[in-house]
């Protein structure tokens, strides 16, 4: 059979919600970020970028044992939110996002940091002689002209966060229907005597989620581009 | 109408400026590249913050450091055309120009979207990306949508840079029509002479960050310690003319000045205007006695005022004829002539030296 178990399902559903709310996590996250390192001299400027980019070179287990560390029941930032909101991200789906989340902001700052570093300023400093506010040639300049890096990073970041696995088992560990997203649904299934069967049509619905991801990134992107007049 | 003073270090050279310009005429800041133009225009934009100064337009003061006064550059209410148009490229030509419009600023404002479309001749680009123009129509565009804003000062930094030559005659006329007839104040900065010669009311010569002259160019042209900063080639003193009448048999137009008459080779000037003529000095030369059956058909009587004081095998003389003129001779002939300041001498010019470039619409 090639239809899904309903078990399969729950892995795919989740796996979606998990990457979805990771990049709505990263993309106002990283348009800050990658115009503040783009544009902005300040101190501690290497600093930033630094940390930024850390979870592209680091191994993800390592992500996951630091926020364990952090946002475990005995980790500090994990007690602050547990006594004043009752929060407890470990061990559930919104811990998975924000693993996920932190693994793929680099990638999203990189795209868009790159496309801003693209923009001319020169048609920013023309639209201040206009009369226009630092904020809305923010909004109506280069916010347009960014938009296919904006793209690009956003795709990148879902793609990332759908792909993720070493920073989410040690983070939130493998709980069916709870942080079993995709990549642990296949290593659980491979664990398993048997498995190979389902293992395999996992590995293929996970492939046609990444190639229709890339196809609407590839129409979008082409027609930002053409709007912008590239 | 605009009075500045300002005070910038770079790191490679530093600006040091001030001067005024009058409302409803244009103020050219002449210099080469690299001289300092640009960031000085950008200043009055508000686009660079000076280390120091003073920016006064109208009554409203723009920058003050001393009382720590820096208006931003969307509140200064000027006009900005850029050498490189900057259009936005992904807004549309009604897009662009739509950006920055003023409505209502002024009910009797004689600058409209329509009216300028219409002076433009862009009725058919306004669907258009400015990807899809040429360097005439983005300029045209970029000049349209400054002009919306209903600036009440107008700033170009060199706008005919990327615009092919024979259209540049028709931006220019545009420019003079801001002028004379919208009575706009611009601020027009160049390094073509002949830009300057044509459309400045005023000439500032910017050098190395600094003043070097500010006044007419008819005074500033003629002054030979200057030479070396107004373009070698180009040198040659400015004279305010008519235009009298145009011989269609032999393609002369003649041109009157206060020392007589100017014949130049072609037409097309209207009769009774006023115009510049560019007489450069090496298109100039000296005789002792008044030459007679010459092909020349301009001789004037003058006297020597000036001799430029170099070691170059090339000397400039400033010869009062009625107005200054300049001659460039070689040193030889320099020293064979016996010329001294006081020496009556005289000058000839060739008419077919004084082409349609060396001659500038004047009020």
């Amino acid at each position: 059979m090639i239809t899904p178990s309903p078990v399969e399902l729950e892995a795919l559903f989740l796996s979606l919600k998990v990457a979805i709310w990771s990049v709505l996590i990263t993309l106002p996250l990283g348009l800050f970020t990658a115009w503040l390192l783009a544009r902005k001299d300040f101190y501690g400027r290497a600093f930033v970028n630094g940390i930024v980019y850390l979870p592209l070179v680091l191994p993800p287990v390592v992500i996951g044992f630091f926020l364990l560390a952090m946002l475990g029941r005995h980790g500090p930032i994990g007690q602050l939110l547990d006594n004043m909101f009752g929060i407890t991200v470990i061990f559930t789906w919104q811990g998975a996002a924000i693993a996920s989340a932190i693994m793929s902001f680099p990638l999203m700052v990189r795209a868009i940091r790159i496309s801003i570093e693209n923009v001319d300023t020169k048609l920013e400093a023309a639209a201040r002689t206009l009369g226009a506010s630092p904020f809305r040639v923010f909004y109506s300049i280069t916010l347009p002209l960014i938009s296919p890096g904006i793209l690009a990073g956003t795709l990148l970041a879902f793609a990332r966060s759908l792909g993720e696995f070493g920073a989410t088992i040690t983070f939130v560990s493998n709980i069916p229907g709870e942080t079993r997203t995709l990549p642990l649904a296949i290593y659980s299934l491979v664990q398993t005597p048997g498995g190979d069967t389902g293992a395999l049509r996992l590995v293929i619905l996970s492939v046609i989620i990444a190639l229709m991801a890339l196809l609407i990134s590839e129409y979008l992107a082409h027609q930002a581009k053409r709007r912008i007049g590239d | 109408m605009l009075t500045l003073s300002l005070t910038h270090e770079f790191k490679e050279f530093q600006i040091n400026v001030e001067f005024t310009a009058d409302a409803g005429s244009i103020t050219s800041l002449y210099g080469r590249s690299g001289s300092g133009k640009t960031s000085i225009i950008n200043m009055i934009a508000g686009l660079k913050k000076p280390d120091s100064g003073f920016i006064k337009v109208g009554d409203d003061i723009l920058l003050d450091t001393s009382d720590d006064i820096y208006i931003p550059p969307e509140k200064r209410r000027l006009g900005y055309i850029f050498q490189d148009s900057r259009l936005f490229p992904h807004l549309n030509i009604s897009g662009n120009l739509l950006y920055g419009i003023k409505k209502n600023l002024n009910n009797n404002s004689q600058i409209t979207f329509d009216s300028i479309v219409d002076i433009l001749k862009i009725e058919p680009l306004l669907e258009r990306k400015p990807a899809n123009l040429s360097g005439g129509e983005k300029q045209r565009v970029a000049i349209g949508r400054a002009l919306l804003t209903q600036p009440r000062l107008l700033l170009m930094d060199e706008p005919l840079a990327s615009i092919d030559a024979q259209l540049r005659g028709e931006i220019l006329t545009f420019i003079e029509e801001l002028r004379n007839k919208l009575g706009l104040t611009i601020i027009y900065v160049s390094h073509s002479i002949d830009e300057v010669i044509r459309l400045a009311d005023k000439m500032v010569l910017i050098s190395d960050g600094t003043k070097k002259a500010e006044g007419n160019v008819e005074e500033i042209m003629s002054r030979l310690d200057l030479h070396p900063l107004t373009g070698r080639f180009d040198a040659g003193a400015v004279l305010s003319t008519k235009v009298e009448s145009y011989d269609e048999k032999y393609d002369l137009t003649e041109l009157s000045f206060n020392a007589g008459t100017l014949r130049v080779t072609g037409g097309n000037l209207p009769i009774g205007s006023k115009v510049r003529a560019h007489i450069r000095a090496r298109d100039v030369s000296i005789m002792l006695d008044r030459p007679r059956d010459t092909s020349i058909l301009n001789i004037f009587e003058g006297t020597i005022v000036d001799i430029s004081d170099n070691e170059d095998s090339q000397i400039d003389i400033k010869i009062d004829i009625g107005s200054p003129l300049i001659a460039r001779v070689t040193r030889k002939s320099f020293d064979e002539l016996g010329l001294r300041v006081g020496s009556t001498v005289f000058t000839m010019l060739k008419a077919v030296a004084i082409d349609r470039r060396s001659l500038g619409g004047k009020r």
